[in-house]
């Protein structure tokens, strides 16, 4: 890990240890567990798209996957929140696979298409068989820990930090060690890869297997975070709305996924008066993001920081 | 004698068979129905691709776009039937000149990635204003002719049906003249074989790209007018219609009208089928389990010659 990494890390350490200190609304709290839970699936979805250059629009697919799979089983067969998460993890893990193997063949447009059609049958299962149909169904239990059971907002607010963190500093080493070079190597030419004996098919597979995993494991903290679900919060939108988190935020760093996941997650609260406009604002920022700040938000803020720090400093 | 008292054919079988029958036809009628407005989207999908490249996944906006506007010029408004199409026509093309002219041709040597956010983008904010300005309550307005409906062995068919088939055919037949027999749709032809040879004949590639645009729009468009009196339309139906399209297009082999048009009648018929048949609620599954089932399969396209498909790449 670079010195950058590790100094990124402890500052969002410290950023989230203190947010419940400064603001004791529950309301800011709960907004920022969103941003958490969002930020788990935007940082899969970055590493599949900015370092293994695939696109997936079917990433509420898994997210649902993890937060029914994970609610029913803790809910009709009793099983403990944590094994009943990792149930729905391996769930996810296996429709990634059976989803990737054919579809990894495919590139740009074909594959696009193909995970949302995946996303749309995984939300017409959920409206169709999943119990409570299109109104979904209620008293799921919380996250409980040795005995111990979270309830509170603040409870929550850390346990969904923590993971963040953990998953964020197991995605920087991934992306450092010798896969994350591969990965990199495979968005730059898939041809050259083969050529040096690296196994790309396999590589994708596991990336994309990793970012269903964050997904689901997103999928069921929210489920027992709000212990109320309905398939509508796993629609298409929610895909797109991951999506746009990880472009905002900037699809060639990691730490992009966090930015966009908390801009995009606390933007529809401060756009709260134009109740009616929401879905246009959200689609003009990423039309305009995409077109004039096609690198996102993070390079943005590093060159900023560069040219502060003064001219002389060039990296490469 | 049998239980029924004679040895004739138990008339309540062969009504039971009479409706099987009708029932059947019913099913095929509306199925083909729906499947002329998936053939129009697969078109759509087509006329962008064959002429940049680009999936547009806008296409079904223009879909709605059609259907509410119309409402709006031809009952809001009250304005008469044929300016009211003319309008929503009009408005549609507007839309398409628009998107390619503020999204489209701004970005200098995008890639595919961006190519494809950027129609999403545009999906949303077109599905936002449609949201803002008609609210999220379903729209409808008359058939375009009243009458009987046809009866063909006691499945209905409703006027309109035969409208949305009847301008759904027309229009390929326009399309196909246009495209073989006018200058203008030759040009579009040669930007899509080959664009740096094109803009050496001096064709103005630019505007071609922005024609299709327009046309892809209209194309979608009307298709919407047509079938709203029919299955109504609210301002989400767009993703949906784009991705069947989408199906259609594929089916029958990226690119290839002829096969758009088949293939969105397949998925129609295998739609309505399913949903009558097995269960209503996976009714949108099937297209979307063919989809990826082709995609995985044969991404060629089910229609598509062997020719064809060395130009092609996935």
């Amino acid at each position: 890990m670079k010195k950058e990494d590790v100094l990124s890390l402890l500052v969002l350490v410290l950023l989230f240890v203190l947010f419940p200190l400064l603001s004791n609304s529950s309301y800011t709290l709960t907004i920022g567990i969103f941003a958490g839970i969002n930020s788990l699936v935007a940082i899969g979805l970055c590493i599949l798209m900015g370092y293994a250059g695939q696109v997936s629009l079917g990433q509420a697919g898994f997210y649902g996957i993890g937060a029914y799979v994970s609610s029913i089983l803790s809910l009709h067969a009793g099983l403990p929140v944590i094994l009943s998460a990792v149930c729905g993890m391996i769930v996810a893990a296996f429709a990634a696979v059976i989803l990737a193997v054919p579809a990894l063949r495919l590139k740009g447009h074909y594959l696009a298409v193909a995970t949302l059609g995946f996303g749309e049958i995984i939300y017409i299962i959920l409206n169709e068989w999943g119990p409570g149909g299109p109104s979904g169904f209620g008293d799921i239990p919380h996250v409980s820990v040795l005995g111990y059971t979270l309830v509170s907002t603040e409870e929550y607010f850390y346990l969904i930090w923590v993971l963040v963190t953990a998953v964020m500093f197991f995605s920087i080493n991934l992306i450092k060690s010798r896969t994350g070079r591969a990965l990199r190597a495979i968005h730059d030419s898939e041809l050259a890869c083969n050529a040096m004996g690296l196994n790309v098919t396999a590589i994708k597979i596991k990336v994309f297997i990793l970012s269903a995993v964050y997904a689901s494991l997103a999928g069921s903290l929210y489920a027992h975070y709000v212990t109320f679900i309905s398939p509508s919060s796993f629609s298409l939108f929610y895909s797109i709305l991951v999506l746009m988190m990880v472009i905002v935020g900037g699809i060639t760093n990691l730490w992009g996924a966090i930015i966009g996941a908390v801009v995009i997650t606390v933007l529809p609260e401060l756009l709260r008066k134009f109740e009616e406009l929401d879905v246009l604002v959200y689609g003009l920022i990423l039309t305009l993001t995409l077109m004039f700040f096609r690198k996102g938000l993070v390079p943005l803020i590093a060159e900023k920081l560069k040219k502060f720090r003064g001219p002389a400093v060039a990296e490469h | 004698m049998n239980d029924w008292g004679d040895d004739s054919i138990p008339p309540i079988l062969f009504r039971e068979y009479h409706n099987l029958l009708t029932v059947f036809l019913q099913f095929l009628f509306s199925g083909l129905t729906v499947g002329a407005v998936y053939a129009l989207v697969g078109i759509g999908f087509n006329i962008t691709y064959n002429a940049t490249s680009i999936i547009n996944l806008a296409q079904g906006e223009f879909v709605v776009i059609g259907g509410l506007m119309m409402w709006f010029f031809y009952i809001s408004l009250k304005l008469p039937f044929f300016v009211s199409v003319a309008l929503t026509i009009f408005t549609a093309g507007v839309v398409g000149l628009l998107m390619e002219r503020l999204t489209i041709k701004p970005l200098k040597n995008p890639d595919l990635l961006l190519m494809i956010m950027i129609t999403i983008a545009v999906s949303i904010v077109l599905r936002g204003i449609l949201m803002f300005s008609f609210g999220k309550e379903p729209y409808v307005y008359p058939a375009f002719t009243e009458g009987e409906p046809l009866n063909i062995s006691g499945a209905i068919i409703q006027q309109q049906a035969l409208w949305v088939v009847g301008i759904t055919g027309f229009c390929i037949v326009l399309l196909f003249l246009f495209f073989k027999k006018t200058m203008m749709g030759k040009a579009m032809l040669a930007c899509a074989v080959n664009p740096t040879a094109a803009k050496l004949v001096g064709i103005n590639v630019s505007q071609m790209v922005m024609l299709s645009f327009i046309l892809s729009a209209i194309v979608g468009a009307i298709g919407g007018m047509a079938i709203t009196p029919i299955s109504l339309m609210e301002y989400d139906k767009g993703p949906m219609l784009a991705v069947k399209g989408f199906c259609a297009a594929i089916m029958g082999g990226l690119g290839s009208n002829r096969g758009a048009v088949l293939g969105g009648f397949i998925i129609g018929v295998l739609e309505s089928m399913t949903a009558g048949y097995l269960h209503s609620g996976s009714k949108d599954a099937v297209a979307l389990v063919i989809l990826l089932m082709i995609l995985f399969f044969k991404p060629s396209g089910l229609f598509v010659s062997k020719t064809m498909l060395q130009l092609r790449k996935f």
